[in-house]
């Protein structure tokens, strides 16, 4: 066990237990296995969050640390004892519980931080030493068996092990503990290595007289965008989603943002897709200068060229993508996937318009009906019971006589979706009329059982 | 005067009119409905790729556009490459066209807002050359957007269809409005084959060609699309004539 959550450390269970022993004590015990990979780049991500809001020098302390130089940055959070609870507050907010003390030296605040008792603390300056006394000695960063070692020789807390001879400690346990000890009390410097963000790539250019054209605005696009892909070039990467802000004279700012489905780099697609959105913007009394910012962008991997020997290339759309998606939103560009559900309305799910093919479709045992109605319409029919199609029915006050039909096709409830569909049932008919117009129907209810539904009739579609 | 037009003339005719038409420089590849009865009246034997061709529903199917909808996803079956679908509100239901061999990993939709949107983006969709099929359910399609659809077809060789559907039955005289598109088709409902046993047979439908630029119209009677989305004529239709033949062949015999 490397870590537990609360419910679990109020049942026993602690760090270190033997997954195998806890399993024992408590069988429906949810174990998940330890990504420390992932956890280690969440820590980053943690880290650059802090040093965007927080302070600049900000460092990550693995496995679940981050250190921050707050030096300078305290006042403009309210102080440093307002800067830790905005800290754990916001940290709680996104589900992480957290501890903050801010102490003189990193040491001390390391120690604190895991072995204190308050959520928050902040420890006056120069009264680290009285701060830290009462604290384990494993809160000193030192190896297991050496604290072993130390608890063997009755040494417990920090207070007497500081207050122990240097000389015969350095004979028996080396140079670390007086170093560690050094670095809590502040005797020696103890530097951090902090995240560097990368910055994104971007490019700027100023007028000397403003612009407002939109012919001129375009003509900038097209000599800003080269030197973006030449940077987003050496970078390995392409544009995912680029800015382009333009400064007025009036020191107001107007944006254009676009968005592409997979990176890209082609400098024309980008003038192409930048200069699309050039209407959006108001030039007021002129633009004196553009920004262009590849806010998100993702290596590209090269792709192998199918040879036409094998099979035929198909056409590249994602360009065509990117200029609809910009037209109408990414939300309006979808493909449809299949979704195993025999129940219509779920039986299918929006996907990226460019997701990857998964070679699943949709099965073809009963025919379909072309247009499904967004709810199914309650139709007034007349059916003879248990499972005869009706004979004729009322849909949009227009009565219909059913000519020949098919079905019924059951539908059970999904049960796993909640208990109201524990013993639902809807049995669907295709029934053509006298003019030949075929609708899908279906009764809610097996037309025997009152728990299975309201036995009310209801179309749900349209064939061709 | 039955002396027919000697071939070289009527070759020269017909450059000299494809020359003032402006698609001189190459010529029109289609897709063929495989059916000769079909395929004999359109111009050039099918279904002129690189051009625009109206689609609308019969009678309450105008407002449906089941029938329509699905006569479009079949002739989207037939071509190759990924096939844009452009709506203003969705009801399409994607099963029904894998039904007619349209794969759900085949079709991308776009839900435009009003009905600009969705010409811009049919627009957009034609000049781009590299999918099989353009679709789009338009309501109003003016002479201008449509010129300039078939413009935009004609440059790239994109299929364009333009499924026409109505919010009100009053606005489906619209179909009688000229537009630019090649061909127009109005499809109607027909009662389906009756079966010796209670169901549902296969569906049919009547195929009006309203209207084909250097064509004639035609109806014709089919049977809808079937999982490759090919129509085929009825079987009491398509055996007549060999039926007739066979008899006449007896009778001489």
């Amino acid at each position: 066990m490397l870590s537990v959550d609360l419910a679990a450390r109020k049942a026993g269970v602690r760090p270190g237990t033997p997954v195998a022993k806890a399993q024992a004590l408590y069988p429906d015990l949810i174990t998940m296995d330890a990504d420390q990979e992932g956890d280690r780049t969440g820590l980053e991500k943690l880290a650059l969050w802090f040093q965007q809001r927080i302070a600049p020098l900000v460092a990550v302390d693995v496995p679940d640390g981050l250190v921050l130089d707050t030096t300078g940055a305290d006042h403009l959070h309210g102080g440093e004892p307002a800067m830790l609870a905005e800290m754990v507050r916001r940290l709680r907010d996104a589900g992480i519980t957290a501890k903050a003390v801010v102490a003189d030296t990193l040491g001390a605040a390391h120690a604190l931080a895991r072995y204190g008792r308050a959520r928050t603390l902040v420890v006056p300056a120069g009264e680290t030493a009285a701060a830290i006394a009462d604290l384990p000695i494993e809160a000193l960063r030192l190896p297991d068996n050496m604290i072993e070692d130390l608890r063997a020789l009755g040494v417990a807390t920090i207070a007497p092990l500081a207050a122990m001879p240097r000389a015969p400690l350095a004979l028996r346990f080396g140079p670390d503990v007086a170093r560690r000890l050094d670095q809590a009390y502040g005797r020696i410097s103890e530097a951090i290595l902090p995240v560097r963000p990368v910055d994104p790539v971007m490019v700027s250019r100023n007028f000397a007289e403003p612009i407002g054209a939109a012919e001129t605005i375009a003509r900038y696009i097209g000599r800003l965008v080269p030197p973006l892909c030449q940077g987003l070039e050496e970078r390995g990467q392409g544009a995912r989603r680029l800015d382009l802000v333009l400064h007025r004279v009036d020191s107001r700012t107007e944006a254009i943002r676009i968005a592409t489905a997979t990176p890209v780099r082609d400098a024309k697609r980008l003038v192409r897709l930048l200069c699309e959105k050039i209407e959006t913007i108001d030039p007021g009394f002129g633009i004196e200068r553009m920004v262009l910012t590849a806010t998100l962008a993702e290596p590209i991997a090269p792709r192998q060229k199918i040879s036409s020997l094998i099979a035929e290339e198909e056409p590249d759309v994602s360009d065509l993508i990117d200029t609809l998606a910009n037209r109408v939103g990414h939300r309006s560009l979808y493909r449809f996937a299949p979704v195993e559900s025999d129940v219509p309305e779920r039986s299918f799910c929006r996907v990226p318009a460019l997701a990857p093919d998964d070679q699943k479709d949709w099965p073809e045992h009963w025919p379909r009906p072309t247009r499904l109605l967004a709810r199914p319409e309650p139709v007034q029919a007349m059916a003879e019971l248990p499972d005869q199609p009706p004979l004729f029915f009322i849909w949009r006050g227009v009565r219909r006589k059913v000519k020949c039909a098919d079905g019924p096709e059951r539908v059970f409830g999904e049960w796993w979706q909640g208990d109201a569909e524990l013993t639902t049932v809807r049995d669907y008919f295709r029934l053509e009329d006298a003019s030949g117009e075929r609708f899908w129907v279906y009764r809610s209810g097996d037309g025997e059982h009152g728990e299975t539904g309201s036995q009310g009739w209801f179309l749900h579609g349209i064939f061709g | 005067m039955s002396t027919p037009l000697s071939r070289p003339p009527l070759e020269a005719l017909r450059d000299q009119i494809r020359r003032l038409e402006g698609s001189a420089t190459r010529r029109r590849a289609v897709l063929p409905f495989g059916i000769r009865d079909i395929d004999r009246r359109l111009p050039g034997g099918g279904l002129a790729l690189g051009a625009l061709h109206e689609v609308a529903g019969g009678g309450n199917d105008a407002l449906n556009s089941a029938a329509a909808g699905q006569f479009a996803a079949g002739i989207a079956a037939r071509t190759k490459g990924k096939v844009l679908w452009i709506v203003t509100r969705q009801d399409l239901f994607a099963p029904a066209l894998k039904q007619v061999g349209l794969g759900g990993s085949r079709v991308i939709y776009v839900e435009a807002g009003a009905d600009q949107d969705v010409l811009a983006c049919f627009e957009e969709g034609l000049r781009h050359g590299g999918l099989g099929a353009v679709v789009a359910e338009v309501a109003r399609l003016s002479m201008t957007a449509s010129r300039r659809l078939q413009l935009a077809a004609e440059t790239s060789g994109a299929l364009g269809i333009a499924v026409r559907r109505w919010r009100r039955q009053t606005e489906a005289a619209d179909f009688g409005q000229p537009t630019a598109s090649v061909t127009r088709w109005r499809i109607s409902v027909l009662p389906s084959e009756s079966l010796p046993v209670p169901g549902v047979g296969r569906a049919r439908w009547l195929l009006e060609l309203i209207r084909a630029r250097a064509g004639e119209s035609a109806d014709f009677e089919v049977e809808a699309c079937d999982g490759k989305g090919r129509l085929s004529l009825p079987a009491a239709v398509a055996d007549g004539p060999d039926q007739e033949k066979a008899g006449r062949r007896r009778t001489r015999a």
